[in-house]
């Protein structure tokens, strides 16, 4: 059948510049650039550029350029050229429309409409430089109260089990299989380095990374991929993977085609055989079953790790977390509806879910109303674009941030959304053992760890002018936002008052 | 297996809440006790499940969900019937229920082998899986509710419908539904319509009497019954169809 649909972009080679290397060539996982060998030159097909600048940036002669391909279709404000392309996808081969990444739609984003404090005269700001910032935090339940003993000052309750964070930033759940083995290298040991912690995702640990089990998360997903009792022991806290921002309510097909040798010794599952995650846990079909799955996983492991439940933000998220929380969960994970995915059918990404702000105060809202948010650190994902959102996110009422994309683009991400075909040619996204090793964990972690720092040393800063020392002073405390260009609505929801009042 | 009295340490269950239970499991085998049993087990959950060593429990009375989940190696007999979740995430060891078993009975377990005197509740050996020498076994003596081996990926289902009588057809439906893997061995008749539309049926050949026999002859053995007597029914295979039942979904 031929093919209706037309081409997105336009690579454009210099042909003064372009030495006829084919570096290029060799570059495109798509098959976008290649070499006719009739006309002994190197030439482009533009119907399979992805935009994914990888030969742009490799090209050593700086010969390339990829653009937009000219407006082809008559302006329409209700057919767009990308409703037009979705249909002739599906009429041409009559499947779901898959993607990768998170949302592209237009759909506001909260926190460019939340604005910090800073001090003025009345009190004074604290320079970092020179004054201690702490930016440690503990994930875990606290107790409703402290006892101490009078005669030894001892601490008389019992702590549950916490976590230290030295930044409030963790790497999102990328399972091995979805990202490849050097990419979840290079997130683990940056964790290790930094002192924060990375999730293997649900599909399982691969023997190379146990070394860095104190810094991860091991999932517990509805398919169950490599879940035993050394699995579970070899993280620092288990988290029970309900639903994910990207495709909130579905499960997930990870084809035989990726389920390589080694991908296969990690989830436990024979070599080339789909690995299909339902859209429910069949043992939890409500918070009870829920509660059970937590107390499973804590006798598990001998109620020594945190249980964390993760779930997307839906309609009703304040309701399911308080559930989670008095389910016994230690930590609650919100992942927006701006959340990356390795393959999510594209109706489910840009239709499904709530923002992550709007989840998070009202989260946050209730679980203080019913007497409860100290016994959950709450954590959120999905769309964290810098050091400004996370410090957002915690003044709204988060205890910490996972970042996903973020950490894919430190590591080579351009974000072209090809996830779902496993060509990533960034060698981030695919299986493909010739794209993996394009990322090389000792690289990829000190790119991590230096993006951590700068967004470290800019909460210091923020919060040295805000005039408190310890991101423990800023969490919650929603007196230091205010929100710009929003109704009374958005504002009586995230609990802020408006710029100037 | 049958417990030497002299050396089993018994537990008196009554009244003791699940986590205690648990943790005095533990603290035995940490000292090397091989043989346990628990008299009076009135709903306790996750018995069994965070163990990984080669003990035996006997347990009395009703353990609660989740009995066994995530096990790695104990062998559990319960003289009784068990509840939701038995031998859930189970990757290694035994259960033996004297009883029937409730919903999701083996849900996603990788390997182990369990074993049901009589029936089992919705969705038993739901996302069983196999890899590598691990491949686990369900038998069922009578029979399953609906959606038995949905989403198998691996392993050995057996229902033997020992509670029907001749040509009277299993009640389950939605058999195997999603099943990309593994096989599922029913004794008696099962129509078409109960199928998943993934499930494949076929009669026996030599290699599957191979699987078949030493399962059968273990589970007469720990419930008294007589091979011959289950051996005359005939069995019918049902397997995938397809490993890749969802490989046309999607648009690219």
């Amino acid at each position: 059948m031929k093919t209706l649909l037309t081409s997105k972009f336009a690579v454009i080679r210099d042909p003064e510049k372009c030495i006829q290397c084919q570096v290029c060539v060799n570059q495109c996982s798509f098959n976008a650039n290649y070499f006719d060998a009739e006309e002994n030159e190197v030439k482009s097909r533009n119907e399979n550029c992805v935009d994914c600048q990888r030969c742009v940036i490799f090209c050593p002669t700086d010969a390339i350029t990829v653009t937009n391909a000219p407006l082809e279709y008559r302006y329409n404000r209700n057919w767009t050229a990308s409703i037009i392309d979705d249909i002739n996808k599906q009429a041409e081969t009559g499947g779901v429309l898959l993607t990768g990444m998170g949302t592209d739609k237009d759909y506001p984003v909260y926190w460019d409409h939340l604005l910090l404090n800073a001090s003025q005269v009345t009190n004074p700001s604290i320079d970092p430089l020179r004054e201690p910032m702490e930016l440690i935090t503990y994930l875990g339940g606290k107790p409703d109260k402290l006892e101490i003993d009078d005669n030894t000052l001892e601490l008389k309750t019992k702590m549950l089990p916490q976590v230290k964070l030295n930044v409030p930033i963790m790497f999102s759940a990328m399972s091995y299989g979805a990202v490849s083995l050097n990419v979840q290298k290079s997130l683990a040991k940056a964790a290790s380095e930094t002192g924060t912690m990375w999730n293997t995702g649900e599909g399982g640990l691969h023997s190379s990374l146990k070394k860095y089990s104190n810094n991860t998360i091991v999932q517990v997903a509805s398919g169950r991929f490599g879940v035993h009792s050394e699995y579970l022991n070899a993280g620092r806290i288990v988290e029970i993977k309900i639903g994910q921002g990207a495709k909130p309510g579905i499960g997930g097909h990870l084809p035989g085609e990726k389920v390589s040798c080694e991908v296969s010794l990690t989830r436990m599952i024979p070599q080339g055989s789909d690995a299909i995650s339902p859209a429910p846990h069949h043992d939890i079909y409500s918070i009870e079953d829920l509660l059970q799955l937590i107390h499973a996983l804590k006798e598990a492991t001998n109620y020594t790790k945190p249980i964390s439940v993760k779930i997307a933000a839906v309609h009703n998220a304040a309701a399911i977390a308080s559930g989670i929380v008095r389910g016994g969960a230690d930590i609650v994970v919100i992942d927006g509806f701006r959340g990356a995915t390795g393959a999510a059918p594209k109706i489910i990404r840009d239709n499904v879910g709530i923002p992550i702000e709007l989840a998070l105060a009202s989260v946050d809202s209730r679980l203080r109303e019913e007497g409860i948010r100290n016994k959950a650190s709450i954590v959120i994902s999905g769309g964290i674009r810098n050091s400004g959102d996370i410090i957002k996110a915690i003044a709204l009422g988060a205890d910490a941030v996972n970042i996903g994309t973020s950490a894919l683009i430190a590591l080579g991400c351009h974000v072209c959304q090809q996830c779902h075909t496993g060509k990533c040619a960034w060698g981030i996204c695919t299986s493909d053992l010739k794209l993996t090793k394009r990322v090389n964990p000792e690289i990829g972690a000190q790119r991590l760890i230096n993006l951590l720092r700068g967004w470290s040393l800019e909460i210091k800063d923020i919060l040295g002018g805000l005039g408190v020392n310890s991101i423990e002073s800023l969490r919650g405390n929603r007196l230091h936002l205010r929100g710009v260009g929003l109704t009374d609505t958005d504002l009586e929801i995230l609990g802020v008052r408006p710029a100037g009042r | 297996m049958k417990i030497d009295d002299m050396t089993a340490v018994k537990i008196d269950a009554c009244g003791i809440y699940y986590r205690e239970l648990n943790e005095k499991l533990r603290q035995l085998i940490t000292n090397g006790v091989e043989n346990i049993e628990i008299e009076n087990v009135c709903g306790q959950r996750y018995i069994g499940t965070d163990l990984d060593s080669r003990v035996n429990i006997e347990i009395h009375g009703t353990p609660g969900n989740d009995l066994a989940a995530f096990m790695n190696g104990p062998t559990v007999t319960v003289h009784g019937n068990a509840q939701d979740g038995c031998g859930n995430t189970m990757n290694e060891g035994k259960i033996v229920v004297h009883g029937h078993a409730g919903d999701i009975t083996g849900l996603s377990a990788r390997g182990g082998k369990i074993f049901i005197k009589e029936g089992v509740g919705y969705r038993a050996g739901i996302h069983m899986k196999e890899y590598e020498g691990k491949k686990p076994v369900l038998v069922i003596g009578n029979t399953a509710q609906d959606f038995a081996g949905e989403y198998m990926a691996g392993g050995i289902m057996i229902l033997l419908g020992l509670n029907l009588a001749e040509g009277e057809k299993h009640p389950g439906k939605f058999l195997g539904t999603g099943m990309h893997g593994g096989v599922i061995y029913l004794r008696g008749t099962v129509e078409d319509y109960q199928l998943g539309k993934e499930v494949g049926i076929a009669e026996l050949e030599q290699k599957d009497y191979q699987i078949l026999n030493p399962l059968i002859a273990e589970f007469c053995e720990h419930f008294d019954y007589d091979n011959e007597m289950i051996m005359n029914r005939n069995f019918l295979k049902l397997y995938p169809r397809y490993l890749r039942p969802y490989g046309r979904l999607y648009a690219y």
